[in-house]
């Protein structure tokens, strides 16, 4: 019996037959069936399928070359064909009305005025409102404050001299990579180097290095750094004082006079320093001359930090003194 | 079927006036609604994809040494962080397919937003009573900025890391608290403490979602408050909104762009490539990529550090204001300022204190119009030198050529476009009026002819 | 669409369009060397002699003396031609220079780039040939990036190379200068290049990176060119850029279309 029922009324679905009983007139307005519009949402639910079946199929299958596209492809068309399959219901399958409503209130006056007076009367018994008031925004200021100071755990925030720290001090040696120090002698012009502090984290803005080396006649170093470059071997603090990238790039000319000058460039705002003046700016966004690292040559032929950095390394900040040896 | 389930919840919730109310709620129909609603949806895809992420990502700076499938990192020591992202790419079946459909969403989410913030703006929708839901709309792109920026970061890859850096430079050059901020945020000076990770990957799952998640509840709860603004045609009034009922007429269309927005995001997904963090390698601080990008939506961060002069604002040699803050923070803080005063100030510009259910068109408020192309010119341009370096290289126009043109550019040409577009809305409502003149004249003119 | 395809298919159009209008180029001089034996590596190192005559000499000087400080009353109102000196840099830069198409230069101040090779493969052999008999250097390297790591091979490349030429190496820019994308790179030119460091480019030694070393830069070099697109459409390996691009151009533009189709355009 129900299974009878059941078939009538997908048949009368699909077939628009009119109930038999008289209805109430309608909430939602009538329209035409559109039986190609209905075969078109049957077809794309169909497709949206096949596709969603798909997308299962490449996901067990294993080795299959170019997976990730597959199931990109076959996932995003299967919802791609439902999205077509809604649209086609929504613009063609179901009645198109326009309704209209008013706006809400923009305001209601009457309950304004009653909240301010529950709000008034409320208070009627009290008699020192100020300064209770007062006393109540001092509590809830001190609480709120209680409340965050934890929140100072997260950091050393009053500790900035941490900030002036390096693990650069006179006679720590200089090592590449792979842990060995460096010759003197095998420091070579027109390259640079990346140069670690011996024994001592990496992790951390000062600890790069970037070593190149100049004919000494041509370096014009700031008062005060003589023999900062033994042989014309200098070293700067890898790390840009604009943005803390490192400085990865060395411009070097091989024919010098139909090139630009030898420079340090950051990559990512291309904040341009020249080596041969102390690492002073020659373009860029950069605010302060890239540290120099004093050097020193040990009896081992090994380079050596002569002493601290010319200021302080990285990007700065306010209060930093430019010029305090670090 | 129905009926019995409308008495249950009927019963059961006292529903049936409220469902009644919601099926025949309406929404005025334009496509310009619903660039919202792509966001919300890329925001759904976003949640569910990331959920997925959770579930294979290792949020840890720990050492290990990569040794996995990919050949050019074998050996290589990376971070868990770093490994975990790879193996879920390379290793794991739709790994990559999620990862990718992922970011897609995000650059999808907030572009989105951008298109949606646009339509807002320069038809007055802002406008009391709609302004909290403004405020609101504005704070979910702030934190989907920094949301994305998290995201972008946690892989712990070349490009991220440097980016990192730039994001702590950033902070570092606040006025007055820079450095404490910095530090506090990170925990120690950068790369920070062993807790920075797990604090980044809180924020990014769990802190920021929840925000933009509440944000996004005020945002639309609001909306049905306050019903949605329409544009002025036949039977349209500031009293009287018209559209399509949220059912049968509104739920197919908005369920078929919900699915468009998916099937999108996954063929972007699994067709195109994005952030492949296994060519870029691991993050060391002495290294680095020529050309680092963030993504697109802080694109105009970028073009804005690289366009700025290079100085300090120094006393002697004790420093005030480093570089970075002008352009990092400065320049979008001063943006998003303009934003969200927006609606005050066009209050206090025209003492227009009235309710608008109706929206203007842009040519309807040429001040508005004319200031909002100035600024998004401003905005775009910055952004668009974030491109100098790989036009230099793809076309040779010299990048310190392009650096002072757009040092030019960036005062000259937004003055201009606000000065073409103020223009162009009133010749163009000039258009219309001598039409509407005519138009009457011709209704007119028989009778003049006739008497 | 890719950035990369698109632009790099408008330079090559925009390259070869002035290319194919004119096939013998102007600053190149062919008609030498008829009359030398060929064969014979001093037969060959005679015709290069007449080739460089008629192309090189001009800035690099008689006998690849190099001229290092031109003189401004000569030529007035032309381009000071001034070049480096070619003694002693061997078969190694010649056969880098003129097989990249670096050489020859329009102007001497230009940035040497990739271009079109103007000589024939004889002629570059000869040039070669003649340069390197001007006084020793170093023979043109043989790399073996078979016998290199890729893993070595990206660490390397990543600490002395992504600077410039980004990690993926397409390609980048320092200040004052283009760093080339190494697409189109052979494995023997990335070898010369290393040793040599062309224009601004720093030169590596044996002694900073081995041969060893070098096969494995080479080897990831090459790989570089097609590398692990497991992701799909490589939109050129550049990162957020082209990503952007793809965001809004293909992303954008499709939304936007969808909600165009869902929603109504005009008024009534």
């Amino acid at each position: 019996m129900k299974l009878v029922r059941l078939v009538l009324a997908v048949l009368r679905l699909w077939r628009n037959w009119p109930e038999a009983e008289a209805r109430e007139p309608r909430i939602v307005a009538e329209g035409k069936p559109d039986r190609r519009a209905e075969l078109a949402v049957l077809g794309l639910l169909a497709a949206a399928s096949i596709c969603g079946v798909a997308f299962i199929a490449v996901y067990a299958l294993d080795r299959l070359p170019r997976q990730t596209q597959l199931l990109g492809l076959s996932l995003g068309l299967t919802f791609v064909f439902v999205a077509a399959a809604l649209i086609v219901v929504g613009r063609r399958l179901v009645p198109y009305e326009e309704l209209e409503e008013h706006y809400p209130e923009p305001a209601h006056p009457e309950e304004q005025e009653d909240v301010v007076r529950i709000v008034d009367e409320s208070g009627s018994r009290f008699t020192r409102k100020r300064l209770l008031k007062l006393a109540a925004a001092g509590t809830g200021g001190v609480v709120a404050t209680a409340l965050v100071t934890p929140a100072v755990s997260l950091g050393p925030v009053f500790d900035t001299d941490r900030l002036y720290r390096t693990p650069w001090h006179r006679g720590r040696r200089l090592v590449d990579e792979a842990g060995r120090p460096y010759l003197a002698a095998a420091i070579e012009t027109d390259t640079f180097y990346t140069a670690y502090p011996e024994d001592a984290p990496r992790d951390d803005l000062a600890a790069p290095l970037v070593v190149v080396r100049l004919d000494p006649g041509k370096l014009r170093l700031p008062a005060g750094r003589d023999g900062w470059a033994p042989r014309g071997i200098l070293a700067y603090s890898k790390t840009c004082t604009h943005a803390a990238c490192a400085i990865a790039l060395y411009r070097t000319p091989l024919f010098e006079p139909t090139s630009p000058r030898p420079a340090l460039v950051c990559p990512c705002h291309y904040s341009t320093f020249d080596p041969a003046t102390g690492g002073t700016v020659l373009f860029g966004p950069a605010g302060r001359p890239l540290p120099q690292l004093p050097l020193a040559i040990d009896d081992a032929g090994h380079l050596r930090a002569g002493g601290g950095f010319s200021g302080p390394i990285g990007p700065s900040w306010w209060g930093v003194r430019e010029r305090k040896r670090v | 079927m129905i009926r019995k389930a409308v008495a249950y919840l009927d019963s059961r919730a006292g529903a049936a006036p409220l469902l009644k109310k919601a099926l025949r709620y309406v929404f005025p129909d334009h496509w310009s609604f619903l660039l919202g609603e792509v966001a919300l949806y890329s925001f759904v895809i976003l949640v569910g994809t990331g959920i997925y992420l959770t579930l294979f990502f290792d949020p840890s700076t720990a050492k290990t040494v990569y040794n996995g499938s990919y050949a050019p990192l074998q050996g290589a020591r990376v971070s868990e962080a770093y490994k975990s992202v790879v193996d879920l790419s390379l290793e794991r079946k739709a790994g990559l397919l999620m990862r990718q459909t992922h970011h897609w969403a995000a650059n999808v989410f907030i572009a989105a937003i951008v298109l949606h913030l646009i339509r807002v703006f320069f038809t007055g929708a802002f406008r009391k009573p709609r302004d909290l839901i403004y405020y609101a709309g504005l704070g979910m792109l702030m934190l989907a900025l920094l949301e994305g920026f998290l995201g972008y970061s946690l892989a712990d890859d070349l490009l991220s890391g440097m980016g990192l850096a730039i994001a702590y430079s950033v902070a570092m050059s606040f006025p007055f608290f820079g450095a404490n901020l910095a530090l506090l945020v990170w925990g120690d000076p950068f790369p920070g403490d062993a807790a920075f990770w797990p604090r980044m990957y809180i924020g990014h799952v769990l802190l920021l979602p929840v925000l933009i998640g509440g944000l996004l509840a005020l945002h639309l709860g609001l909306l049905v408050a306050r019903h949605h603004t329409q544009f002025r045609q036949e039977r349209e009034t500031e009293r009287r909104v018209v559209g399509l009922p949220t059912f049968p007429g509104y739920v197919p269309r908005t369920l078929g762009l919900a699915s468009g927005v998916a099937g999108l995001l996954f063929l972007l997904g699994g067709l195109v490539q994005i952030n492949p963090i296994w060519l870029w390698g691991p993050y060391e601080v002495s290294q680095g990529t020529n050309g680092a990008q963030p993504d697109w939506y802080l694109g105009w961060l970028i073009g804005g550090l690289r366009l700025m002069p290079g100085f300090d604002v120094t006393i002697g040699d004790y420093t005030l204001v480093p570089n970075a803050f002008w352009a990092g923070a400065g320049f979008p803080l001063f943006v998003f300022l303009v934003l969200l005063l927006w609606p005050w100030l066009e209050r206090k510009a025209t003492g227009d204190h009235a309710v608008h259910n109706l929206l203007d068109r842009p040519r309807d408020a040429p001040w508005r119009t004319a200031i909002g192309v100035g600024l998004l010119t401003w905005v775009f341009l910055v952004f668009f030198f974030g491109t100098a370096d790989r036009l230099y290289v793809y076309f040779g126009a010299s990048y310190t050529t392009q650096l002072w043109v757009y040092r030019v550019l960036v005062w000259v040409l937004p003055v201009a476009a606000g000065a073409v577009a103020y223009r162009v809305c009133n010749e163009l409502r000039a258009g219309e009026r001598v039409a509407r003149e005519r138009k009457r004249a011709e209704e007119e003119a028989p009778y003049i002819i006739g008497t | 669409m890719s950035r990369a395809v698109l632009i790099g298919a408008l330079a090559a159009l925009v390259l070869a369009l002035p290319a194919a209008a004119d096939p013998p180029r102007p600053g190149v001089y062919t008609d030498a060397g008829s009359s030398s034996a060929a064969g014979t590596p001093r037969g060959l190192a005679a015709e290069g002699y007449a080739l460089y005559g008629a192309n090189c000499a001009t800035c690099h000087g008689s006998a690849g003396a190099g001229i290092v400080a031109p003189s401004k009353a000569r030529g007035s109102g032309e381009t000071p031609r001034f070049g480096p000196p070619l003694r002693g840099v061997g078969a190694r830069a010649a056969d880098f220079y003129l097989r990249t198409g670096y050489m020859p230069l329009e102007s001497p101040r230009d940035q040497p780039s990739r271009s079109r090779v103007l000589f024939t493969d004889r002629q570059i052999r000869a040039l070669v040939a003649y340069v390197a008999s001007l006084g020793g250097g170093p023979p043109v390297p043989r790399p073996h990036p078979e016998r290199g790591s890729l893993s070595e091979g990206l660490k390397a490349f990543t600490e002395h190379c992504a600077g410039c030429h980004q990690v993926v190496a397409e390609g980048g820019i320092v200040t004052g200068a283009r760093v080339p994308p190494l697409e189109q790179a052979t494995a023997v030119q990335i070898a010369e290049a290393v040793r040599i460091g062309p224009y601004l480019m720093p030169r590596f030694s044996r002694r900073q990176l081995s041969d060893a070393e070098l096969d494995s830069i080479v080897r990831y070099v090459q790989y570089a060119k097609h590398p692990h697109d497991e992701g799909g459409w490589a939109i050129g390996h550049l990162g957020p850029f082209p990503e952007g691009m793809v965001t809004w151009l293909i992303g954008g533009t499709l939304l936007v279309g969808l909600c165009l189709v869902i929603g109504r355009r005009a008024h009534r």
